[in-house]
């Protein structure tokens, strides 16, 4: 999905991978790795986003799989998922089953 | 507990241990460095850890589908203390733990060896996880049990040297029943035991596999004597491993080795590497299999009067249903073999608790001669249960929601955990089968439509057997939007069939309406309560179904 992704102003893409140790989905920002996909750099310069993948691609120590995906720029000019894959990336696993179990753990 | 399995012994442990401590290791390198990604992934990947879209996923190895009670207790330990207190059992008999961090998954598999199971071979180009009946020893049209030899393939197949970097990834199923409840036709070896002639032996079905390009599998052997087995096996693998294609993944199953070289040119090189094999077996391995048939003994089977059972079902309805459906006939009167569906309404297909693990152990133990099984269809299995215990083991089910009277029925959906997990999935697997369950369930219809398999795939390389489903749904990625694909008629079993594409895809909300048309169709046009969607559908050909389907088109 990624391969021969462009960033550009109109289809600016944030860059993403796993955190090696835990596997949770991670973004980058200003270099570092968050959990919140909302404070994900929204990449709009081709050769910035280059540059950045590299220096993700070098941090192999700390995360798997690093890529650049699209994006869109949201109303608060926020990051938000161009595919549903990636919304799913964010939002974890949508079936009612596991909504429900996660729902409960965060009432005990 | 006496645990049949050689699993067990002294040496295995070792073996286990070794192997663990060798994982340990290669975790540790890969956190300070040592190995790069590149490096370390085949290294997991052989001990069965994945990346998945979320997490770390772990698969474990439940050989035959068999486990014991503590090997239960066991799982559900691991659920509890290393993920989210859940497993995922899968159509190939294993199980998923799809929250592990990598830290902890040696002491995860450290737990898991001290019950004497494991994740080797569980992914990589080897010989994977055995399948084999779900009701082995028990059901009643068996003609000998099949698990010694599907655990004497295991031992043979664990660490084999020769088929560690095969083309691609391997699998084999063993059925011993006059029906086929093994799927043989589906995996790249299927074996069954038969007769002729008053002397055992298998009918070796050869290049079944389903994903992009699915191919039923042929016979290439119509009769094996038993103790020729393991050298035939040897051969076929000799063969494939050689000749199987290794510049294309998707062309390097044994399935399209057969059919790109034809069935008999493969059958003539498979008999030449035979005839070489076999002078080399010193016959140690029937020496292990009169073992393993010792250790598999059977149970010691109790009687014990029926009244009450039969006073049970006629005081209670649910019980009554739920033992018209989730029973299958045992050899044994008075006994039958218990289908625990793990296909409650709302939940997730194959998706079992630490609580609810624990407490089958515990009745396993108490009730059914400490045997559990995993059974094809993501549900587990008891398979020596008195007819005289199923009111209390009924009643102890109910109160954990595990007692849903569904065996078979069209809300048993077999379902791949789709791109709620899976890295490699198109679309969503999970919430179409739970929205098609509770649909059916809400319209009260389960017991009305009678048998109907519906098996959902995420994408195709087909972990929810699409292909064979009665009705099977693939889930594809149509320019960025979740889109389902219908086949029909497809059977994994007695007759084999591999469904035919209706048509166009459906959006995701599209699917449930599909489904509900499809089956109201069905329930007008069958000639009597007894005939079955797929018996219907053969009878009358796709037409009027894909009218129902595509009522604009029509």
């Amino acid at each position: 999905m990624s391969k021969g992704f462009t960033p550009s102003p109109a289809t600016p893409g944030v860059i993403t991978a796993n955190d090696l140790r835990m596997g949770h989905c991670v973004w980058m920002r200003d270099g570092r790795w968050t959990a919140d996909p909302r404070a994900a750099e929204l990449f709009e310069d081709e050769a910035i986003a280059e540059l950045a993948l590299l220096d993700a691609v070098s941090q192999a120590d700390l995360v798997v799989g690093p890529y650049l995906v699209e994006a869109k720029r949201g109303a608060d000019g926020r990051p938000e998922p161009a595919h549903f894959r990636e919304a799913f990336r964010r939002s974890g696993p949508t079936h009612k089953h596991f909504q429900q179990a996660e729902a409960e753990a965060s009432h005990v | 507990m006496f645990d049949a399995r050689p699993q067990h012994n002294d040496q295995h442990r070792e073996y286990l241990r070794h192997r663990t401590q060798q994982f340990r290791q290669q975790v540790q390198r890969r956190l300070d460095g040592s190995l790069t990604e590149e490096e370390f992934r085949p290294l997991r990947l052989k001990n069965g850890v994945y990346l998945q879209l979320h997490s770390y996923m772990y698969r474990v190895a439940i050989p035959y589908g068999a486990l014991t009670p503590d090997q239960l207790r066991m799982l559900g330990h691991v659920a509890e203390r290393w993920d989210r207190g859940y497993g995922h059992f899968t159509t190939r008999t294993n199980i998923q733990f799809h929250w592990h961090k990598l830290v902890d998954i040696p002491d995860s598999m450290e737990a898991l060896n001290s019950v004497g199971i494991h994740s080797i071979q569980t992914s990589g180009n080897t010989i994977r996880n055995v399948n084999a009946d779900a009701f082995a020893g028990a059901a009643d049209d068996e003609l000998e049990d099949p698990r010694p030899w599907a655990e004497l393939i295991r031992i043979w197949s664990t660490d084999h040297a020769e088929f560690q970097f095969l083309p691609r990834k391997f699998k084999i199923s063993v059925s011993a029943g006059k029906q086929d409840r093994s799927a043989v036709s589906a995996y790249d070896i299927g074996l069954r035991i038969v007769e002729r002639d008053g002397q055992r032996g298998f009918q070796v079905w050869v290049g079944g596999g389903l994903g992009r390009t699915p191919y039923l599998g042929q016979v290439i052997r119509d009769f094996l004597p038993q103790a020729d087995l393991l050298p035939y096996l040897e051969a076929i693998l000799s063969v494939y491993n050689l000749t199987g294609r290794r510049d294309n993944k998707w062309k390097a199953r044994i399935k399209i080795t057969v059919a790109e070289r034809g069935l008999d040119v493969f059958r003539a090189d498979v008999e030449a590497e035979f005839a070489q094999r076999r002078q080399q077996f010193s016959g140690l391995d029937q020496e292990i299999l009169r073992d393993l048939r010792a250790r598999f003994a059977p149970p010691e089977f109790r009687d014990a009067p029926v009244q009450g059972y039969e006073a049970a079902r006629a005081a209670n309805g649910a019980f009554r249903s739920w033992t018209d459906t989730n029973l299958h006939p045992h050899r044994i009167p008075g006994y039958a073999s218990v289908i625990v569906t793990l296909k409650a309404p709302g939940a997730t297909p194959g998706d079992m608790s630490a609580e609810q693990m624990r407490l089958v152990a515990d009745l396993a133990e108490r009730l059914a001669h400490g045997d559990i099984r995993v059974n094809h269809d993501q549900n587990l299995v008891l398979p020596h249960v008195r007819k005289a215990d199923l009111p209390e083991l009924y009643e102890a089910l109910r109160a954990v929601g595990l007692a849903t009277a569904n065996f078979g029925k069209i809300t048993d959906i077999i379902s791949c955990p789709g791109m709620d997990y899976c890295t490699l999935a198109t679309a969503r697997s999970i919430p179409i089968a739970q929205d098609i369950a509770a649909h059916f369930r809400a319209r009260g219809l389960e017991d009305e439509i009678g048998e109907m398999k519906i098996r959902i795939s995420g994408c195709i390389n087909a972990c929810g057997h699409h292909h064979l489903g009665h009705i099977g749904i693939l889930g594809l990625d149509r320019a960025g939007v979740e889109n389902y694909q219908i086949t029909l008629g497809g059977d994994g079993y007695e007759t084999p069939t591999l469904g035919q594409r209706a048509g166009a895809g459906f959006p995701a909300d599209q699917v449930v309406p599909a489904i509900d048309r499809l089956v109201d169709a069905y329930l007008e046009l069958r000639e009597s309560p007894d005939e079955r969607f797929l018996d219907a559908y053969r009878r009358l050909g796709v037409a009027p179904f894909k009218a129902a389907l595509y009522p604009a088109d029509a």
